[in-house]
């Protein structure tokens, strides 16, 4: 099969669910050729790009109450809280002085928010900075609408009237109801979660999408949330990036499951480049993986190494180191061989770095 | 150049320093395909870890390396009783444990006799527990403060029940990097002379080389060379093992070169290529970490190292990895590259009545 496959990429061609999962067989460095060879397509040039960005999570209480999250409280939680308005702001502050140019919300569905809150938020934080705010995941959209007896489409087209840019990929875990069924039972279902994207896209909002898995998937799963993502992009081109990353067990009611390693997660990142031929950017994940898996993961198809994430802290409750920045990430672009650049959220390079 | 690289190890043939350079300074994928070659057909499917315990019974050390954030003098340090050390593994003993690995600073405070105690002791609880210790660097220092050869002191330590030596204090040869790093330490020649004497008294051994500091790409390869000729006299090194060098704490953290995933995986694969006598590579966790560390199995490594209880000297250094991991981590790391677990002793005999994880 590995010959068929090889045709395929060398002309170019699509790659079938079931060559996909083969892939998942080959040793890695075999694979890493193979991803390379398909990022070339995209990417004919030695560059590595990264964002400066902050990552605000605006409330830890969150009715979903996934198994595979370490970060959510109940509300009456002495550790609960939501942050106002004046909160979030005094943290953009903080990005905008070291020259970020991307926000990132997201939080818990917390049942004492009405979409008055999120609206202002978004007003707020657009008036007062020049920033690209990419906030509110599919199941924080599916909330609002629910909560105020909106559909999730006018919802959004609220969001982008006050301002919004653009969806984060989040809340995707593995877009198979099976999965979902086992690991979030409240949380939306795939077919929500790609419908909202897909209204997205459609108002003009691109975005990114993700996947969070080496939980309890099969690799035939992962496949499936790979095809899921490709037919939806077919339709609508609306992602600019997919950004694959690995379950991280400790403090979760997952915590029997066994952190994968580095290898899995290169060979997820090698076949998410090879499959999803219509997505030009993959981004490789340091917060998971750390600095140096990431960095291979450079020369596995991907061409970004994400953000530096100031104040990211749903994946710190699970005890994964997770603060860089700018100098850290530039160090490791170049000791690739590779050139560092700065971007925005839609992928243009703001700034390179010698 | 690649293509005649690509041919010999097809062939199972010997590369040379210079093809081993061009590997190194090359494509990781390139070098990586050919390590994956090359371990394939020496140990297939398999990959090893240990069941075992690390004592560092001293860290008191007259070297005083400027590589080193481990080492205190005598005021600050400490030294293990040999009660002390018998006690604990014993309770890891009845958990299981098989094999303990044995290191330390040189101190001139412990006699020669607290070496060959502590080594009866261990054995006095199992015979079977494989006892790994002693770098070369410390025999050395054993013998001259005892007054005896080197060789002398490997025969008493193997018939006190010595099994295998670690192969730390390597460092890299380069007397001009080891004038730098560690000006104290046993010059590079000592070590391969200790090592031979070793190697023909029967103890086995590993062999280290640290890397990611003030030596050169050129340095690494020639350290490698040395290795893989000592090894065509003797054949008593069992693995080769690459220590990325931490420098946080240390004296030379300016200076240092440091490392990268994509470096380390390079340097695994080339060795795994170009040290074709040695049966064994390990890609440590306890040095590259729980993720990367599984990455290293397909760029030439069969090994990632056992389950370490109680590791402190990388740890001093700022090492951010975990200080020890369980049989079944372990397993699910090495099952997960499609590989089979086999537990061995250092010397990579399996353990006995030991049933895959």
């Amino acid at each position: 099969m590995l010959k068929q496959i090889e045709k395929k990429i060398a002309g170019g061609d699509r790659i079938n669910a079931e060559e996909a999962v083969y892939l998942f067989s080959l040793p890695l460095p075999v694979l890493g050729e193979l991803a390379t060879q398909v990022k070339r397509r995209f990417h004919n040039h030695n560059t590595a790009t990264f964002i400066v960005d902050i990552n605000i999570n605006l409330t830890n209480v969150c009715q979903a109450e996934c198994d595979f999250c370490a970060f959510y409280v109940k509300q009456d939680s002495s550790r609960a809280f939501t942050l106002g308005i004046d909160e979030v702001l005094e943290k953009i502050d903080k990005l905008v002085e070291i020259g970020g140019t991307q926000v990132l919300l997201q939080g818990g569905i917390n049942p004492e928010l009405g979409l008055d809150y999120y609206l202002e938020l978004v007003r707020t934080v657009k008036q007062r900075y020049d920033v690209y705010l990419h906030a509110f995941s599919p199941p924080e959209i599916a909330y609002m609408a629910e909560h105020e007896k909106l559909t999730t489409l006018e919802v959004i087209e609220k969001l982008q009237a006050a301002g919004l840019d653009s969806l984060p990929g989040g809340g995707a875990e593995i877009l198979v109801d099976r999965v979902r069924n086992l690991i979030s039972p409240k949380k939306i279902s795939k077919d929500v979660w790609l419908r909202i994207m897909r209204e997205a896209h459609q108002i003009g909002m691109a975005g990114t999408a993700t996947m969070m898995f080496a939980g309890v998937e099969t690799l035939e799963e992962r496949v499936e949330h790979l095809e899921a993502i490709r037919s939806l992009q077919d339709a609508t081109g609306g992602f600019r990036a997919f950004i694959p990353w690995t379950f991280s067990p400790e403090n979760t009611r997952l915590s029997e499951v066994i952190m994968a390693g580095g290898g899995e997660y290169l060979k997820t990142l090698a076949v998410s480049r090879i499959y999803l031929d219509n997505i030009e950017h993959i981004g490789s994940g340091w917060v998971t993986e750390g600095m140096n898996v990431a960095q291979i993961g450079l020369m596995f198809g991907a061409d970004d190494m994400g953000g530096i994430l100031m104040e990211e802290k749903v994946l710190e409750s699970t005890g994964m180191r997770n603060r860089t920045n700018t100098a850290e990430i530039v160090d490791t672009i170049k000791r690739a061989g590779l050139k560092p650049a700065r971007r925005d959220t839609e992928y243009n390079v703001l700034e390179k770095l010698q | 150049m690649l293509k005649t690289i690509t041919k010999k190890v097809e062939r199972n043939e010997r590369i040379t320093p210079e093809e081993a350079l061009f590997l190194f300074q090359g494509d990781i994928n390139a070098v990586g395909k050919l390590a994956h070659l090359r371990r394939q057909a020496m140990v297939g499917d398999n990959a090893y870890y240990q069941f075992n315990y690390n004592i560092n019974y001293t860290n008191v050390c007259e070297n005083e390396c400027k590589l080193c954030a481990f080492y205190k003098d005598e005021k600050d340090g400490y030294a293990l009783t040999v009660e002390q050390i018998v006690e604990s593994v014993k309770e890891v003993h009845a958990a299981g444990v098989n094999e303990v690995h044995v290191v330390g600073g040189l101190n001139k405070k412990l006699p020669y006799q607290y070496y060959l105690d502590m080594l009866r002791g261990i054995k006095n609880i199992d015979p079977d527990i494989h006892i790994q210790g002693f770098t070369a660097v410390e025999i050395a220092f054993f013998a001259e403060q005892a007054g005896k050869s080197t060789r002398e002191t490997l025969a008493d330590f193997k018939a006190a029940g010595l099994d295998s030596l670690p192969g730390g204090g390597a460092e890299v040869f380069s007397p001009r990097v080891r004038k730098l790093i560690c000006e104290k330490k046993l010059p590079g020649e000592d070590w391969l002379r200790i090592t031979e004497e070793a190697h023909n008294l029967g103890i086995c051994s590993n062999a280290t080389m640290l890397y990611g500091h003030l030596e050169t790409d050129e340095e690494i390869i020639d350290h490698m060379l040395k290795l893989r000729d000592l090894q065509d006299r003797t054949g008593g090194f069992r693995a080769f093992v690459p220590l990325a060098f931490f420098r946080k704490n240390t004296e030379i953290d300016a200076l240092a070169r440091g490392t990268c995933g994509v470096y380390d995986m390079k340097l695994l694969a080339t060795a795994r290529v170009f040290l074709d006598n040695f049966p064994h590579l390990k890609a440590l966790w306890m040095i590259y970490g729980y993720k990367a560390c599984q990455v290293g199995l397909d760029y030439g490594a069969d090994d990632i190292g056992g389950t370490y209880y109680d590791e402190e000297i990388v740890h001093c250094a700022g090492a951010k990895t975990p200080k020890s991991l369980n049989k079944d981590e372990i397993c699910t790391l090495i099952r997960k590259m499609g590989r089979t677990p086999i537990e061995v002793y250092s010397n990579y005999e399996p353990v006995k009545g030991c049933l895959s994880c």
